[in-house]
């Protein structure tokens, strides 16, 4: 689980965590006994419609703010580690 | 030690402004003044925007020079949870991975605070990204209960519920997904609105669990606390999820007493809660009944399942939406050898215990093979949730319930154990699960001397009645007889 959120543990927090983690599930053992086959699942609570709006042309952030709060940027641009292996 | 204005409510300072009795740049400085003496102590703040907050005020005396309308927070003071937006100034959500990082934007809400005349003191604390009961899971330490420093003032709004409740400021806002604006109200006695779903715009809100999220006031007095709901509320264009409905007029029916509503007790709720709490509940109840309305028990089933519903959902969410903080745009970057290395180390290194373990569970929870099982369980179950308080609705106007199963509790009691923890947000789940509205009405004192919250629960856009309710439950409630750790 925690590779797939990209955390990394120590075997003590593994320990804890997964400790942690089982208890709750249990406490949700609760509704998993629940009848709910004729129900439909909710995901929000308002009947989601698509918001559109015209397209007009409008200001955006400021770029040079934004990226000021980067941890690394160049050239108008977010900067990131190597991403591809090493060329040939 | 009580300056003029400090302990007035937010629509007595804004009159005394608006008059001239008084002006907007003294009422700031002279909280400020308390703010900086006390709170050290007491933690609420993680940001004091002193010039900030003495150009706006110095605004607001201009406004007043020329003869315009100041607008209805004239020269109010107001703390924000540090998980609203501030341009330019820092908004950290109380985690390391934020920590220094100045928004480009400014959320909505705190748009149209500055535009009523509300003057910005600054930042509280809460729980690393608003996960928490108790205000303990800050990464600048936790926040003390202001009636007894070594209990905690829940959470996970507990910065902003402690300020108000100490005097720095008459206003406050916070966010409530599971409870995190009511809890902290009724943990520190004072008063706090979880409004309807889409009512008040999240623009700059920083995501926690976004079926869930709502921002809401905290006030010392429930007149306040709709001042300050009108002023927030509204249709947002740049939020998506903002409703139109428009703005609720609560201030006007809100002395027009409960004579004829129907007020249902929620029976599920009341199981197991501490004595003095349910000894309290019983009393508004007459209190209420005393006034006119009608008031009989009910059972609303479903929301003994909300917690494990909720507990699936909320983190579900969560680790969706915690997945931008991977070190390119923002915050924290702990570079590695390649980009997924880069990923985890900064992860890794800026959330928090609590964060980690929402993370986890929420990735479990939709995680193939577990989805259908877990988070798709979860979703039956809130539908199940709503069409219970449905059918009580068909019944009732406005259910009533405690806010909270205990009062405040000390500092570490439930730190190991967070499971533990999160039952102190049982009677508050349902509602955020339904998007229905409900706040939080001091009570008097219960265990320990502390502060006890009831909870009165309204169908979707059902304010004006919750607001009566809650007025009508004011008028009838002991006075807290405890002096504040500064009086």
């Amino acid at each position: 689980m925690a590779n797939l959120a990209k955390l990394s543990l120590s075997e003590e927090e593994e320990l804890m965590y997964t400790g942690q983690l089982a208890a709750i599930l249990d406490h949700a053992r609760d509704i998993m006994a629940l009848d709910t086959a004729d129900l439909l699942p909710t995901a929000h609570p308002l009947e989601l419609r698509n918001v559109l709006r015209r397209d007009v042309e409008a200001p955006s952030l400021d770029r040079d703010e934004v990226l000021s709060q980067a941890p690394a940027a160049e050239g108008g641009r977010f900067m990131v580690p190597r991403i591809l292996g090493e060329a040939p | 030690m009580m300056s003029s204005t400090v302990g007035l409510g937010a629509a007595e300072i804004a009159e005394l402004v608006r008059s001239k009795q008084i002006s907007a740049q003294e009422v700031t400085e002279e909280h400020l003044a308390l703010v900086r003496l006390q709170d050290p102590v007491l933690n609420s703040f993680l940001q004091i925007t002193d010039d900030a907050a003495i150009a706006s005020a110095k605004a607001v005396d201009a406004k007043i020079a020329k003869g315009e309308d100041p607008g209805e927070l004239a020269g109010v003071p107001v703390a924000l949870k540090d998980n609203l937006v501030t341009r330019g100034l820092a908004t950290t959500c109380a985690s390391q991975i934020l920590k220094g990082w100045k928004p480009p934007y400014t959320a909505t809400v705190v748009e149209k605070i500055s535009f009523a005349g509300g003057v910005v003191l600054g930042k509280t604390n809460l729980d690393e990204f608003a996960m928490g009961s108790s205000t303990e899971n800050s990464s600048f330490g936790p926040t003390r209960n202001p009636y007894d420093l070594n209990r905690v003032p829940g959470g996970s709004s507990g910065g902003s519920a402690a300020a108000v409740a100490a005097r720095f400021a008459p206003l406050a806002l916070g966010s409530d997904t599971g409870g995190s604006i009511r809890q902290p109200a009724a943990l520190c006695g004072i008063v706090g609105v979880k409004p309807t779903y889409g009512m008040v715009s999240r623009y700059g809100l920083i995501a926690f669990a976004s079926s869930l999220d709502q921002i809401g006031p905290f006030a010392r007095s429930v007149k306040d606390a709709a001042l300050m709901l009108q002023v927030i509320a509204g249709h947002d264009p740049r939020d998506s999820t903002s409703l139109e409905s428009g703005v609720p007029d609560l201030l006007s029916d809100i002395d027009r007493g409960v004579e004829g509503l129907r007020i249902g007790i929620i029976e599920e709720l009341i199981d197991g809660v501490a004595p003095m709490v349910g000894t309290a509940i019983t009393e508004a109840a007459s209190s209420l009944s005393a006034q006119g309305a009608k008031v009989e028990h009910i059972s609303v089933p479903a929301v003994r399942y909300g917690l494990s519903a909720y507990y699936l959902i909320a983190p579900a969410e969560a680790s969706s939406n915690l997945a931008r903080y991977d070190g390119v745009r923002y915050g924290l970057r702990v570079a590695g050898q390649d980009m997924n290395e880069t990923y985890i180390s900064s992860r890794t290194k800026g959330f928090g215990p609590e964060v980690k373990r929402r993370i986890m569970l929420g990735t479990f929870a939709l995680s193939s093979g577990y989805y259908d099982a877990y988070y798709g369980k979860a979703q039956k179950v809130r539908t199940m949730i709503i069409n219970s308080f449905q059918k009580a609705y068909e019944r009732f106007d406005v259910l009533l319930s405690p806010t909270a199963p205990t009062t405040a509790f000390e500092l570490g009691a439930k730190a190991a154990d967070p499971l533990s923890m999160y039952l102190s947000d049982v009677c508050t789940i349902p509602t955020n699960l339904a998007g229905h509205p409900a706040m939080s009405v001091p009570y008097g004192l219960g265990e320990n001397e502390m502060p006890i919250g009831v909870q009165i629960l309204a169908p979707a856009l059902g304010e004006v009645n919750m607001f009566r309710v809650a007025r009508a439950v004011e008028k009838g409630s002991p006075l807290i007889p405890r002096k504040l750790f500064w009086e």
